[in-house]
């Protein structure tokens, strides 16, 4: 599984880096980025679907 | 004191969101206009005023910067283009909530980073601290005022370290708050003494920080550049008067309301007390059911919205409470439920707008719920007494009786 912040729709709410801080980092500006390339490991798939559907932007998406 | 427009004679038709009847009533007069078939109310006050009351709506309007202007996010009984000297758009009066694009990107750009998580996050010792020592200032009276000996102190405190306020002044900033949030239906001369006053209150600051630069939101704004060139002094006198007004209130009332929730919800106070790790994720349903701030809009030019028609000027109220509450994006959205998991509120807006300062708001609520839930493990809503709600737009508790039943 793999997830993606698109930046262009990003707006800083912080929801997925504050849920799932293991997938999730934030810039000085406060925007998110997803980590490791977006490659979600092992047993944190229900973080990156939680991530999703708390995202207010609909920024996150994820690829299984 | 009343509002020069009377009382509110039918919220569908003549609705005020400043009529002390709204806010304390809020839920039951959405309801009742939704399921009259009434999703866009309407106002001949303030010059003409519509009430989008679903999420679809609230959502296509965030998004919609051409057609609907960021200039004046308060609604007042004068238009900005009857004010004179009034900042025009892009830029407006308090940039950047007050700016359209193109000029918007620029002013907010160059404020993100001191809102960012990583730089606040240094802050939730400082606001620990101090949430401790308003408990510690209640003694062991049984009955105290949530509202007023607590959570209306942490973020003036904040606001004041951000920008470099002696915070002796906050009984000051609290009257010019109230000033220009609350008595947009008041008597005009009033408010205006109070902006006038507010307005040398900061360009006293401006020039001493000119004087002797700081480490505060003030001497960093003296010092940024916008595409190349220093930032004139109305747009750093504009940023400075939007973080005292848009940083105090607002929390305030987040606070007061997810305090009154859990005085009187005994189930959620409990499970918080016992594990306060679920704190976070309650904060957030307490953000959802509680949003505490509906911003404003101005109509670009004419157009049919929705089945009303909508004229050039017209105001239009942009309630994020209203779509947290909406059944078609959260289900049972009336109920208040710290196991929901899936809670994509918009309680600090969305789109280029999205609150500037959500992240600062956030570590204070939790901090602040987590410290009196610490001290005072158990305690009701003091019934006797009844809650005082804010006016306008941004609702909370003004006054919240609770009695102590428990301290540690």
């Amino acid at each position: 599984m793999r997830v993606h912040v698109d930046p262009s729709k990003c707006q800083g709410h912080n929801r997925c880096y504050a849920l799932a801080p293991e997938l999730f980092d934030v810039d000085d500006y406060g925007n998110a980025f997803e980590l490791n390339d977006g490659v979600v490991p092992a047993g944190l798939e229900d973080k990156a679907r939680l991530a999703l559907a708390n995202c207010p932007e609909f920024a996150i998406s994820i690829e299984e | 004191m009343t509002s020069v427009y009377g009382p509110a004679t039918n919220w569908a038709t003549d609705f005020d969101h400043a009529d002390p009847e709204y806010n304390k009533n809020i839920h039951k007069i959405w309801d009742d206009l939704k399921t009259s078939g009434c999703p866009i109310a309407h106002t001949d006050r303030y010059g003409g005023a519509w009430l989008p009351l679903t999420y679809e709506m609230v959502h296509e309007i965030s998004y919609d910067t051409t057609h609907f202007s960021s200039r004046s996010p308060v609604v007042g009984q004068l238009k900005p283009s009857e004010i004179p000297d009034a900042i025009p758009a892009p830029v407006g009066g308090v940039p950047p909530i007050s700016s359209d694009p193109p000029f918007h990107a620029g002013a907010r750009h160059l404020l993100l980073p001191i809102f960012a998580p990583k730089k606040i996050d240094p802050l939730n010792s400082v606001i620990r601290e101090f949430c401790h020592k308003l408990i510690d200032d209640m003694g062991d009276k049984e009955f105290v005022d949530g509202a007023v000996e607590y959570a209306q102190n942490i973020p003036v405190m904040v606001v004041a370290h951000l920008l470099g306020f002696p915070l002796a002044d906050a009984d000051q900033f609290r009257v010019w708050i109230r000033s220009a949030l609350e008595d947009v239906g008041e008597s005009r001369e009033q408010r205006e003494i109070d902006q006038l006053a507010l307005a040398d209150y900061i360009n006293k600051h401006i020039d001493q920080r000119i004087e002797n630069p700081g480490d505060d939101l003030i001497s960093y704004l003296l010092n940024a550049e916008m595409e190349g060139e220093k930032l004139s002094r109305e747009h750093v006198f504009g940023t400075v008067a939007l973080a005292l007004i848009a940083g105090i209130d607002t929390t305030w009332s987040a606070l007061g309301s997810s305090l009154l929730h859990l005085a009187s919800n005994s189930v959620d106070r409990r499970r918080l007390v016992e594990n306060p790790s679920m704190i976070p994720q309650a904060i957030e349903e307490f953000l959802r059911a509680y949003a505490p701030v509906t911003m404003a809009r101005l109509v670009t030019e004419d157009m049919e919205f929705h089945g009303v028609h909508m004229k050039k000027e017209d105001w239009v109220l942009l309630p994020f409470p209203a779509a947290n509450r909406d059944e078609k994006e959260f289900p049972n959205a009336d109920t208040v439920d710290i196991d929901r998991e899936i809670n994509r509120h918009t309680a600090f807006g969305l789109g280029i707008h999205r609150c500037i300062g959500s992240n600062l708001a956030r570590l204070e609520l939790n901090v602040a719920v987590e410290v009196f839930l610490e001290r005072f493990p158990d305690f009701e809503q003091d019934t006797k007494e009844e809650v005082k709600w804010s006016l306008g737009q941004v609702r909370g508790p003004r006054k919240l009786p609770l009695r102590i039943l428990a301290r540690s």
